[in-house]
Formats: structure tokens, C-alpha cells, sequence
């Protein structure tokens, strides 16, 4: 069971706190866009063994959503950040460029 | 016989005797005592019978490893399969009965499974019930459901209770033996917290019983003194019986603590699952001895040889008065020693090694013991007990070169580490040659959030034998342990035990190396199981080369035991039928828990009411007391019906409906969701979440909206108002309200967070009545307060006022096709409000109704309800609903989606009206056939009911369904054949059963 620190409260809380989200940094498809990226941005989802970044919700808590980088194979956390951003912040990349360099995720790395 | 042998028996209190009984004979024996132990004691060999074969099984170790013991305990609601007889602790008045035989354990009918075995090979259920495809469902599947399981469960509810223990600790030390003690102690130092877990009742682990001095002190006392200093310390917490189930996830490991198994009359819970939060493990978890594959190897009597030690020093019992050891290892010379010094017969030690051992071999000749080098077991014979043993050449192929008369072998196949809870969570193992086990690789531990290890291993369960280093191990893991959980201060001094010399060992996997199919066939991995060398050998031919392959189509290791003994034989057996090395082939995945938990345990005390808290409404107690047959919906409770004296449900709903037509009915709504949205950018929100504008309602209006998932299905309707210049109120379904509360608040904060928006859940802070039926505006005129004329209040609109003195929000909307007000009020004044209208109702035959009356009511009007018409597949355009979707919206959640192909497609089913020919009640998901099979040669479908209701209005059968077409089929019959066989006809209508023009709810 996972521990998460939230960064809106600051609760380091077990997993049974959290409601997980799914694959963080995804950008809406609007009516207008092609039928390719519509399917991109509603199912196709990375699934790597290592680094990964997360949408979780604090929701046995404050209810803030907030967005996580971990390893999915060693379990370490890099960091978590508010959600309220379309990129992770540069010292999360940087803590992750420290443990594994050489990384990338999508755009980032 | 085994017998109660002399005046040892280290555990038992020999002054006092327990009463038991075991398959309904009486047996005694000692406090102390485990059930195998005195069932032992009592010359019980036979203890029960193997799963497939139905082989005669005795008990083959004393610890969690044993496979065989398993035995039915306690009866009634205390009744529980597979208890294991080895980790049992013997108390009065236990009854235990023996498993998976017929009639009895001794004349077993299934014991013919035996008979022929040779028909039984490995993926003998994948290659038997094939063909004929007709035997699957009424004679191949009775007969694997007849064989499948192993003991009965329980059919009573369980009586005792059972608790969770939250814990956080510094260093969790799972195992109380040596090198438990060791790392316990020596983490203590630090000042941090400790917890050590032992799963027996005793520490020590089984030093005692091997023997040595520790520190100069015989180990008991050193054990005994050691407990005593870590009890004494206050950062320091010592469980006995409370297991290391398992390791987790950053540093989660849970315990099981069985408080009153040895003690069924005492105070308390029975278990109790301790949830851990650790900064460091370590785990001191021992290593288990593993058996010898020679034929015969699962007689009653062949035990291993760690086990038959245990058994004479623990507890005074030995299996047999002249033994035959069998070796590959020098602890193997422990147990003859020890025997011989007890004044047994040990006639003969086999040790398969040429050169033989060390200074234990020489003990064992200066004892005058008879040792064969470089000789093993070629047979074992006897059937519910051992009666000889041929004795062969290790090397060769099984030809007796001698036999001997016997009653007990003693098989010492070398030790392996207990890594289960090591792997758990990541723990990676490597290989060690010189002892042909899997130990765990200390450069490859499982890491926490910190991307550093929080596991480490001490003792034996590193792969060190030896008392000496694994004292040596236990206190370093200990030390480590500590620093890496932040601990300060300098370790205590390491204890010390002089090891004596050992000879190497030499893995033997079959013993002979080179023995015949007929002894293969005979020689057992999984004793519960029965899978012996010939089935794996025969899985690698086939093909079944990843072990977890092997271990699915032989079923090695998938007992209840989990292959703690079968393991390491089982994929060596596998790695030499392959002419892999071993590590290649790798182990299978260890998994918790450790041993098998009580589903008790792991539920603890959510049972019952308090497994899931109902919500209540604040007239939930009245209509209790008047008869409410409650619904469960969502975590709420909702009358379904108030049935009268003598009035059966069904009669109560048609009722209900009824007098809700003809005079005045009352529902309480209060579960329906109620989130306040406001900002002011809250119209922009809801015309993104709502597939209409909200944006444009005016204050004092409300509209019906649909709510859609991204993915273009509706998930959620309700009534929206529009409370102020910047707020809206927005209703949800009852089982709604938290997911779309949630909904609204993962757009706010993940997708659109620079919009001023806050919503609100405040569906428990209001009580809302609906008040329906022609004579609902006469009810609330006669409590006064506030006009409630249709040109005051039109049609969807709501007012503010006051009712019998009570502050009050009306909407005046309908679900029913009645003149019908919704009366939200604080929660406090729910039931005051609720009383009053009931008392000023009597006057106009007011009743309450339920939500089946509510569900009849809006199916004769033809409106949709979510979970009924929906079911996730959906979507608004499906169900005529396209007059609630706005054009003009170039955006909303789901509009994208709709637009797929499809989504578009005209052959997606719509909803109809179903009116049967003969005015039955068609059944509620019946399907619509049409002409032809398809691909499966099942009937082609076009169509479904989603509701399906008597209706006391029309007095006749009404549904709704999904058709093929159907709005463009209206007066079409459809076929919907039942699960009763019979075939359903019914008319395609218009869904609007009922009052089409809208006459009554516009008065």
C-alpha cells in the first residue's frame, strides 16, 4: 500500500485515502479535433515499467486532485504536485534525472 | 508405533492432561502439546488423505510447512476446515475430524484413485473432460465439482469477533528466533521502536531443539534472558502467535495474531490483523528443511528429519522405535543423534554423500551408530505405515542392495531460506550453490518511496545454517535495520556460538539419481497435492517449460501448504528434466499471505450493521414505525412500499400508486442529490457538464438536464434551479450525488482550474418531500404560509416561503405526470414538515408512497431513470432525449464523443413503449428475438426491455425498451422469449403511456 504525501494538506496518506486517476498530463480533445486524437486523449494510456506521473485525489481528506511522479518498479516517489499544471516541475525532474538518468515520459525527460 | 517416548518434551506440562478427540475417538495429551503432536502420542499415524490420489498421509513436519495434517475442527458455527494439526495448540475439548475420505479415514473409497494413477498424470483434467461437448454440463462438471476443495466449509454465521490493530513502528522484526532476538535487540539499542512478531507460542525459534551455547549459555537460557532485557524496554513490543503475513508497499506489512485458538473460552476477539506501517523490516523468518524424493516417500511415517528432532525434544513423541535416517547434509546426523541418545533404535544412517560428513558423522560413529556412505533410499514400503526400506546405491538406478525392517524414516534433504516475505514485495533471490537453495540477494531488496531498501533478511533466512552466523546475521540486520530507519547509538555486542564443522552438502533432487519410472512415480513433491518427480518430468515434456507453467498444469505447489516443501525439489526436478541450471529456471511468485489467514481477521469488526454505515434520512424513523419495506439504494435505505396490515408489498406499491393518482401522495426525496454550484463562472461550468444550456435559465426556473461522460454516455440526470444571479442547484440521482459531486470536482480542479466555480454537496443538509397528486395544492394551501397558484408557481419554477410556519424552498416539478411540489426544508425541520403534511393530509386521503410507486408512476409517463434505461452503454440520442441537448453548444462533456461514427449509427436501438398482447408483465431484461442465428447459432437480438412494470392506472403490463428501429416500428409485434420458456409478444408504443398532453401536472 502506497504512501503519498498530498500536497495541498500536506498528509502523508495511505493509499486507502487516495482514489487513483489515471495517467496524468493529458490534454482534452474538443469537438473539432480527429478521430485519432480523440482516441489518444479518452484510451490510450502509457504503461511503463518505471517512471510514471499520476493523477490521484486526497479524497478521504482534503478532496484536492493532485498529480504524482513515481517508479512503478521500485515504488519510489519523486514528488508530488498540485494538479493544477500541465507539466511536472522542474525539481521533480530533476530528483528523477538523479535516480534514473537518462529518463523520459511523452514529452518530458 | 509413535508413542509418548520418555521424560523430555521441553513444551508440555506433563502434570496436567487434556482431553481431545480426533474422527470421534478420545485421545489425550498435555498442555503445550499440538494437535499432531498428541494425535502422535496416540499412535496416530494416519492423519488424512491426499487430494487427488486419496494416498494415506501421516504428518511429516511440526511447523506452517506441513502438508499433510489438515484437519476439520470444531463443529456447528465454530466448524473450520484445513487446520493445520502441526501449528494447533492442543486445549480441552478440541474435536477434530479428518478430510477428503469416504467413509472413513482408514477404508477410504477414493483411495481407488490410487489404484489407478497411472491414468491420473499431471493435466489430467486439461486432456480427460474435452469431448463430448454434451458431458460438459451434466456429467463432467458434477464430477470435478464432487472431487474439487478440500474439507467442507461452514454453513453458520461465525460466532466470534475479530479486530484490526492499527500500528506504526520503526523496525518490525517478523520472527522470534535467534536471529529475531538478535536484530531486536540489537535495533532496540538505537532507542527506536520495535516490534518483534513470533508466530508460535514460544521464542527461540528451534535453537532449543538444534542446540548450541550462545555466549557461553545453553541457547534456552540465553533466549530466556534475551526476551526478558527486550521486554523490559519500552520502546520494545513482543507478540507471540501473531504471524508476518505479509510485506507491502512502503513498509505496510500485516501481522495475524490467533489470541484465543488455544483457548476457546477465553474473553475477546479470536484474531486479530495487525496493519504495520514499518520504516524497516526485518525479516528473522527461519528456513525450512526440505524433503527427500524417494519412492515411497509420502508413507505415514517417513517424516522429516528436523521435524522427528522437534518432535522427541519439544514434546517427548517419536514416530517410531527403529528409524532409518536418510541424508544429504550433516544436520540430518543431528536427529540420529539425538534419537540414539534417547535410546532409540536408529538402525541405519544413509548418507548419500561418498565422503560422507563432519564432525557430527564422527559423533553419530562414537555413538556406535551404523552409517552407509554414498547409499540412499530406493524404496520405502507399507501403507498407512512404514514397514521397510530398500536401501540403494545414490548414484544408481534403484536396485535394492538391501532391506530393512522399520517403522520411521527420517529424511534430511537440506535447508531452505523462508524468503516468502522477503519476495513479497519485490525482494529479488539468487542462488547458492553450496547449499542448493534460493537465498535472498541482498543488492536486490525491495525498496519504499524513498527508492531505498526497507527489507533485510537476518539469521537463517539469509541462507547461513549455522548458529554462529546466523547470531552474527541477526544482529547485523538488526544494526542495519536501525540506522536505516534513523536510529543513533552504537550497536550492543554480537553474540557468539561456536559452530561445529560441517562437511559440504550434495543436492540431491531424486533419490537415486537415476531411478526408474516406477520409483519416479512414487517419489512426491507435493504431498497434499500429489505431484510427484514423473508428473513434472512428464510437464517439461510436454512443453511446460516456465516453471509457472509447470507449477499451473501439475498443480506443485498449489495446495494450501503453498509448496514450503515441494518448491525448491519441484523446480530442480524441473531445471534437470529441462538441462537448465536451476536459477535459470527461477522460482515461482511468493505471495501473502505467509500462511492462510482467517477471512475473519481480515474482515475484523466491518461485519454486520457496521460493515457499511446506512444513511439516513430525518424521516427515517417514521417510516420505520409505519411499516416502510426498506430498498437499499446507494448507502441509503428507501421505503420500496408501506404495506398495510395484512397487505402484501406488491398490493401496497398498486396502492400507493393509486391514491397518488386519484388524491394525494407524499415521497420522501431528501436522498436525491443536492450540489450548490456557484461563481461566477458557474453558468460556463454547468453548460460543459449539462448536454443543455444552463447558463440561459433564468432565476426562479427550473430545467431538466443530462449529464454525459466524456465518453459520450449519459450517466446522470436531474432537476437544475437556478437559486441566484451566479448560483444553481443542481439535482442529482440518489445513488448519484457523491460520484457526480466528484465528477464536478475533477473538471474544476484538473481541467478547467482558472474558472471561479465552487460546488457544494448539500444533500444532507436538506429534507425534501414530494407532495403529488390532484389534491397536493389543496394540502399545502390548508397548512398556509404561501401561494402556490399555478400563476404564482407555474410549471418549473420554484418560491421561497414558508409552510405551517416552516421555512421552505417549493419547486414545482413532477416525475409522476401529477401536480406535484418538491418541499426542501433544513434537515432539522424534515421531520416536523413531514408530520404536519400527514396530519393536514388525513383530510385529503393523503398517503405515503415508496419508490416502487414512484418508479410505476414514471414509467406510465414514460420517463427515463438512470441504471434502468442506462446502463453505461447508453447515450442521451438513444433514448429520444435529443430535444435535451443543446445545438447551439459548440462544447460539453460527451459532444465529442457523440460524433464518432458510432455514435451516429441509425441502426443503435432506441427507446419504445412494449405493450404485451395479453396485458402480462413482460420480463425485465427479456431480449427481442429476430429472424436467423448468429455467429454463436444463438437467436439474432433487436432489442431489450429496460423496465418493465403492472400498472394500476392502465390496469395492464407496461414496459420500456430498446429497439432496433423502434420509433420507426410503432404497432410492430416483438417475440421476447423468457427464462420460464415461455415466448413474451408485445406491441411497440409510444412510451408515454399516460396522460400524453400533460393535462394533470399543468393545473
Amino acid at each position: 500500500m502506497l504512501i503519498l504525501t498530498c500536497p495541498y494538506c500536506g498528509v502523508a496518506a495511505d493509499e486507502t485515502e487516495l482514489t487513483p486517476g489515471g495517467e496524468a498530463h493529458l490534454t482534452r480533445e474538443a469537438p473539432g479535433s480527429d478521430d485519432a486524437a480523440f482516441e489518444a486523449y479518452l484510451f490510450q494510456r502509457e504503461n511503463p515499467k518505471g517512471v510514471h506521473f499520476e493523477r490521484w485525489r486526497h479524497s478521504y481528506g482534503c478532496g484536492k486532485w493532485f498529480h504524482a511522479a513515481r517508479c512503478t518498479q521500485t515504488l519510489q516517489v519523486y514528488g508530488t504536485y498540485p494538479a493544477q499544471t500541465s507539466a511536472p516541475p522542474q525539481a521533480i525532474c530533476d530528483k528523477i534525472s538523479g535516480a534514473r538518468p537518462g529518463w523520459s515520459w511523452r514529452l518530458f525527460g | 508405533m509413535s508413542y509418548r517416548h520418555n521424560d523430555s518434551g521441553r513444551l508440555i506440562d506433563r502434570s496436567q492432561t487434556l482431553t481431545f478427540t480426533f474422527d470421534g475417538k478420545t485421545f489425550t495429551g498435555h498442555p503445550g502439546d499440538t494437535l499432531a503432536s498428541a494425535l502422535l502420542a496416540g499412535d496416530r499415524m494416519l492423519v488424512g488423505r491426499s487430494f487427488k490420489y486419496h494416498r494415506p498421509r501421516g504428518i511429516v513436519a511440526s511447523g506452517v510447512e506441513e502438508p499433510n495434517a489438515l484437519v476439520n475442527m470444531g463443529h456447528g458455527n465454530r466448524m473450520e476446515p484445513n487446520q493445520r494439526a502441526t501449528t494447533t495448540e492442543l486445549f480441552d475439548g478440541l474435536t477434530a475430524v479428518s478430510q477428503n475420505r469416504w467413509p472413513t479415514l482408514d477404508s477410504d473409497i477414493g483411495a481407488m484413485n490410487a489404484a489407478i494413477a497411472r491414468f491420473l498424470p499431471a493435466g489430467f483434467y486439461y486432456k480427460t473432460f474435452l469431448w463430448p461437448r454434451a458431458f460438459w454440463k451434466n456429467v463432467y462438471e458434477p464430477f470435478i465439482r464432487q472431487s474439487a476443495g478440500l474439507g467442507r466449509a461452514p454453513t453458520e454465521a461465525d460466532p466470534d469477533s475479530y479486530e484490526h490493530f492499527h500500528v506504526h513502528t520503526d523496525v518490525l522484526v517478523v520472527g522470534g528466533g535467534v536471529a529475531g532476538l538478535a536484530a531486536a535487540k540489537a535495533a532496540a539499542a538505537t532507542g527506536l521502536k520495535v516490534l518483534v512478531l513470533e508466530q508460535t507460542h514460544y521464542w527461540g525459534g528451534r535453537t532449543p531443539v538444534d542446540g548450541g551455547k550462545i555466549d557461553g549459555m545453553p541457547a534456552q537460557e540465553w533466549i530466556d534472558a534475551t526476551v526478558a532485557e527486550l521486554e523490559a524496554m519500552r520502546n520494545v513490543t513482543l507478540r507471540t502467535r501473531t504471524m508476518g503475513a505479509g510485506v507491502y508497499d512502503h513498509g505496510y506489512a500485516l501481522g495475524y495474531e490467533r489470541l484465543t485458538d488455544h483457548a476457546p473460552d477465553a474473553e475477546g476477539p479470536r484474531h486479530r490483523l495487525w496493519r504495520i506501517r514499518a520504516r524497516q523490516i526485518v525479516t528473522a523468518t527461519g528456513a525450512i528443511e526440505r524433503p527427500l524424493a524417494f519412492a515411497g516417500n509420502d508413507v505415514p511415517g517417513v517424516m522429516l528429519a528436523s521435524a522427528m528432532r522437534d518432535y522427541l525434544v519439544n514434546w517427548g513423541v517419536v514416530p517410531g522405535q527403529r528409524i532409518v535416517v536418510a541424508t544429504n547434509n550433516d544436520d540430518g546426523y543431528r536427529t540420529a543423534i539425538v534419537l540414539k541418545k534417547a535410546g532409540l533404535d536408529v538402525l541405519r544412517i544413509l548418507d548419500a554423500r561418498e565422503a560422507g560428513g563432519g564432525a557430527l558423522m564422527q559423533e553419530a560413529r562414537d555413538l556406535g551408530l551404523r552409517i552407509d556412505c554414498g547409499r540412499g533410499i530406493g524404496k520405502v514400503s507399507g501403507g498407512k505405515r512404514v514397514k521397510k526400506v530398500q536401501i540403494c546405491v545414490t548414484t544408481g538406478t534403484g536396485g535394492a542392495m538391501e532391506a530393512l525392517d522399520c517403522d520411521a524414516v527420517a529424511m534430511a534433504g537440506g535447508w531452505s531460506p523462508v524468503v516468502h516475505l522477503w519476495s513479497h514485495c519485490g525482494g529479488k533471490l539468487v542462488w547458492d550453490d553450496a547449499q542448493a537453495h534460493f537465498r535472498p540477494d541482498p543488492a536486490k531488496a525491495p525498496t519504499g518511496a524513498d527508492g531505498l531498501p526497507f527489507v533485510t533478511t537476518a539469521g537463517s533466512a539469509s541462507g547461513p545454517m549455522a548458529l554462529g552466523s546466523v547470531l552474527q546475521d541477526g544482529a547485523a540486520a538488526g544494526t542495519r535495520a536501525a540506522k536505516a530507519a534513523g536510529g543513533k547509538g552504537r550497536a550492543p555486542k554480537v553474540p557468539v556460538a561456536e559452530d561445529v564443522e560441517e562437511a559440504a552438502m550434495l543436492p540431491v533432487w531424486q533419490m537415486p539419481a537415476r531411478a526408474e519410472y516406477r520409483l519416479k512415480s512414487k517419489s512426491w513433491l507435493d504431498f497434499q497435492n500429489d505431484v510427484k518427480v514423473s508428473d513434472v518430468e512428464l510437464a517439461a515434456r510436454e512443453g511446460f517449460e516456465s516453471v509457472e507453467h509447470t507449477k499451473r498444469y501439475t498443480t506443485l505447489g498449489m495446495a494450501t501448504d503453498q509448496g514450503k516443501l515441494s518448491n525448491i525439489n519441484g523446480l530442480a526436478v524441473l531445471a534437470g528434466a529441462l538441462q537448465k541450471p536451476i536459477p535459470q529456471v527461477g522460482t515461482t511468485t511468493f505471495r501473502p499471505p505467509y500462511t492462510p489467514i482467517s477471512i475473519g481477521a481480515i474482515g475484523g469488526s466491518a461485519r454486520g450493521d457496521i460493515f457499511q454505515p446506512v444513511r439516513m434520512t430525518p424521516m427515517h424513523a417514521w417510516h420505520d414505525v409505519h411499516g416502510a419495506d426498506w430498498e437499499p439504494v446507494g448507502q441509503w435505505r428507501r421505503p420500496y412500499a408501506y404495506p398495510q396490515q395484512g397487505e402484501k408489498v406488491e398490493e401496497a406499491v398498486q396502492r400507493e400508486v393509486t391514491n397518488t393518482r386519484d388524491n394525494v401522495g407524499l415521497l420522501d426525496a431528501s436522498t436525491l442529490g443536492k450540489i450548490l454550484v456557484r461563481g461566477p463562472d458557474a453558468g460556463r461550468f454547468l453548460d460543459m457538464l449539462y448536454t443543455n444550456m444552463m447558463s440561459t435559465l433564468k432565476v426562479g426556473r427550473c430545467r431538466y438536464g443530462l449529464m454525459c461522460s466524456e465518453n459520450g454516455f449519459l450517466i446522470d440526470d436531474g432537476v437544475v434551479a437556478r437559486v441566484g444571479e451566479d448560483a444553481w442547484l443542481c439535482h442529482t440521482t440518489t445513488g448519484g450525488a457523491d460520484r457526480i459531486h466528484a465528477h464536478m470536482e475533477e473538471w474544476l480542479q484538473t481541467e478547467w482550474w482558472d474558472w471561479k466555480v465552487h460546488v457544494a454537496n448539500l444533500t444532507e443538509q436538506y429534507a425534501q418531500i414530494a407532495v403529488v397528486g390532484p389534491k397536493a395544492r389543496q394540502l399545502l394551501e390548508s397548512l398556509g404560509g404561501m401561494d402556490l397558484s399555478a400563476e404564482t408557481l407555474p410549471f418549473m419554477a420554484w418560491a421561497d416561503g414558508e409552510l405551517g410556519g416552516i421555512g421552505v424552498r417549493v419547486y414545482r416539478i413532477s416525475f409522476s405526470g401529477e401536480l406535484s411540489f418538491e418541499i426542501a426544508v433544513r434537515a432539522g425541520q424534515g421531520l416536523a414538515l413531514w408530520e404536519k403534511l400527514v396530519e393536514a393530509g388525513k383530510a385529503f386521503g393523503v398517503m405515503p408512497y415508496g419508490t416502487e410507486a414512484l418508479h410505476i408512476m414514471r414509467a406510465e409517463k414514460g420517463f427515463i431513470m438512470i441504471g434502468d434505461e442506462t446502463d453505461g452503454t447508453v447515450i442521451p440520442q438513444d433514448l429520444g432525449l435529443d430535444w435535451a441537448i443543446s445545438k447551439k453548444k459548440t462544447d460539453y462533456l460527451g459532444k465529442r464523443a457523440q460524433e464518432r461514427s458510432h455514435m451516429t449509427d441509425p441502426t443503435r436501438w432506441k427507446l419504445v413503449g412494449l405493450e404485451t398482447e395479453d396485458g402480462s408483465v413482460l420480463p425485465d431484461g427479456a431480449y427481442a428475438v429476430g429472424r436467423g442465428k448468429n455467429a454463436n447459432g444463438q437467436l439474432v437480438t433487436q432489442g431489450r426491455v429496460t423496465s418493465s412494470y403492472h400498472s394500476p392506472t392502465l390496469g395492464r403490463g407496461i414496459a420500456m425498451g430498446l429497439v432496433l428501429h423502434g420509433p420507426d416500428r410503432m404497432g410492430e409485434v416483438l417475440e421476447f422469449p423468457g427464462t420460464d420458456d415461455k415466448v413474451y409478444r408485445a406491441k411497440i408504443v409510444n412510451p408515454v403511456f399516460f396522460d400524453p398532453e400533460g393535462a394533470k401536472q399543468n393545473v
